[in-house]
């Protein structure tokens, strides 16, 4: 059979749950994980595609791709793929999530290398569980039929799909690749080991919780409705932590418009915390 | 006495100026900022100063210090009010001694200006019109945007008036 071409997609609709950032616009040395994924998969791939969700249309950093809407809401990565497929029902695709930072061109290779055309798609098999993992693999156009029916039963797991279809599945060449982020501590980890170009395989710390204590002031202390409060976190940074924060106390002021202190000292947004810290977030001051 | 304090009762001018007092000096000056009535064409009646105490007090020392090497002035204080003032209270006093009067002048511009930037300390407005406010903080309040940032930014520089 002939070869089918290969388009190639970058799932960035996901909600960051856990996480509570776009995943998408996370940093590694510099730059954003979109791009990154991006420049690993164009070269690879006759064209490529930002996967968005629709209320993501406008996002100019998104925007600066091909991109390709979701067509029903909140289906998740499948509703992404589906997408791909029904508009381009002719070409195989290969799918990364952008939660994979650690993704590498060898790993991408590997999987076109071995691709077969004949089955519903080409994947590697999970390092942690064995199971086909759908977010680094290739779907070809026949697995199309076998979305539409997983969806019409509401069945929306792309991992259960590709476990029950007829999977060429490979064994990672390098078994980190596919390493994912799904919380602010895996992606200090993950910022870290990445963070210069000249650092060596990355390691992934095990979630460490940190007990902080956080005062407010002035309009932050009136919108958290508390001076302090002491709290259990996994945010690595002042920065993750005011993210956390954000959500958890309904505070409007946006971190660009604040300074951070750290034990009674001005600190660095970006700067590990410590175990027992007291940060305070510094809304634009006004003495005199 | 520190030569930055906060202070959460009237300042008394005449017994902060005595630290700077010094046989060297030939010169004097002094900055007191006062409680206004109005702000941004509203009519204010009172005001609420909170302080985040130990930075204020360690950057207020720096401040300080920093005057002194740039201007060559012998001795520099500052004292801040927080909680409750009426208008016309003094808010902030800023004294400076030196040989010559140019560098106390030029001193003591530098460490008001700073301290209204630098110093962890916030000025709450209360309007006649029943409405109150955080200087610098509202309209970036309401520019906030409800979504998150994208990717992490440095932080900026405080606006401040």
């Amino acid at each position: 059979m002939s070869a089918t071409e290969l388009y190639g997609l970058l799932l960035t609709g996901g909600r960051s749950r856990r996480m509570q950032r776009d995943k998408a616009a996370l940093e590694y040395g510099g730059k954003l994980q979109l791009a990154r994924a991006m420049e690993l998969l164009t070269p690879l791939v006759a064209r490529c595609f930002v996967s968005i969700r629709a209320d993501q249309l406008s996002d100019p950093q998104r925007a600066a791709y091909d991109t390709i809407a979701d067509l029903r809401p909140d289906l998740g990565p499948i509703g992404g793929i589906h997408a791909a497929l029904h508009a381009y029902p002719d070409h195989g695709w290969l799918v990364l999530a952008c939660d994979l930072p650690f993704l590498d061109r060898a790993t991408l290779e590997h999987l076109i290398a071995r691709r077969a055309q004949a089955r519903v798609a080409t994947a590697y098999r999970s390092s942690f569980d064995g199971q086909p993992e759908p977010l680094c693999a290739i779907f070809e156009p026949r697995s199309l039929e076998l979305i539409e029916q997983s969806l019409a039963r509401s069945q929306q797991c792309p991992r259960a799909l590709l476990a029950r279809s007829d999977v060429e599945l490979l064994d990672l060449p390098n078994p980190r690749a596919l390493d994912n982020v799904n919380t602010g501590q895996e992606y200090a980890a993950a910022y870290a080991a990445l963070g210069t170009p000249a650092s060596g395989a990355p390691t992934i710390g095990a979630p460490a919780r940190r007990r902080l204590t956080v005062r407010y002031f002035a309009l932050l202390r009136e919108q958290a409705g508390r001076s302090t409060e002491e709290l259990e976190t996994q945010a690595d940074t002042p920065r993750q932590l005011y993210d956390e924060l954000r959500q958890l106390r309904g505070l409007t002021l946006a971190p660009e418009f604040l300074r951070v202190a750290v034990n009674d000292e001005f600190g660095d947004w970006r700067s590990p915390l410590s175990d027992g810290d007291t940060v305070v977030f510094l809304p634009p001051v006004a003495g005199g | 006495m520190q030569r930055f304090s906060l202070h959460d009762s009237s300042l008394q001018p005449e017994q902060l100026r005595r630290q700077l007092q010094d046989p060297t000096c030939g010169g004097y000056a002094a900055f007191e900022g006062w409680v206004r009535d109005y702000n941004d064409g509203r009519s204010v009646l009172r005001l609420e100063y909170e302080a985040f105490a130990p930075l204020a007090a360690r950057e207020g020392e720096r401040i300080l210090i920093e005057a002194q090497h740039r201007y060559g002035v012998v001795r520099a204080a500052c004292a801040h009010r927080t909680g409750q003032l009426a208008i016309g209270e003094l808010a902030v006093w800023v004294g400076v001694s030196a040989p010559h009067r140019g560098e106390a002048f030029d001193a003591c511009r530098y460490i008001i200006d700073q301290v209204k930037h630098r110093l962890p300390i916030w000025k709450k407005e209360y309007y006649q019109d029943g409405d109150s406010g955080w200087v610098n903080c509202e309209r970036c309040a309401a520019a906030a945007t409800p979504a998150l940032g994208h990717a992490a930014h440095a932080a900026h520089e405080h606006s401040s008036g």
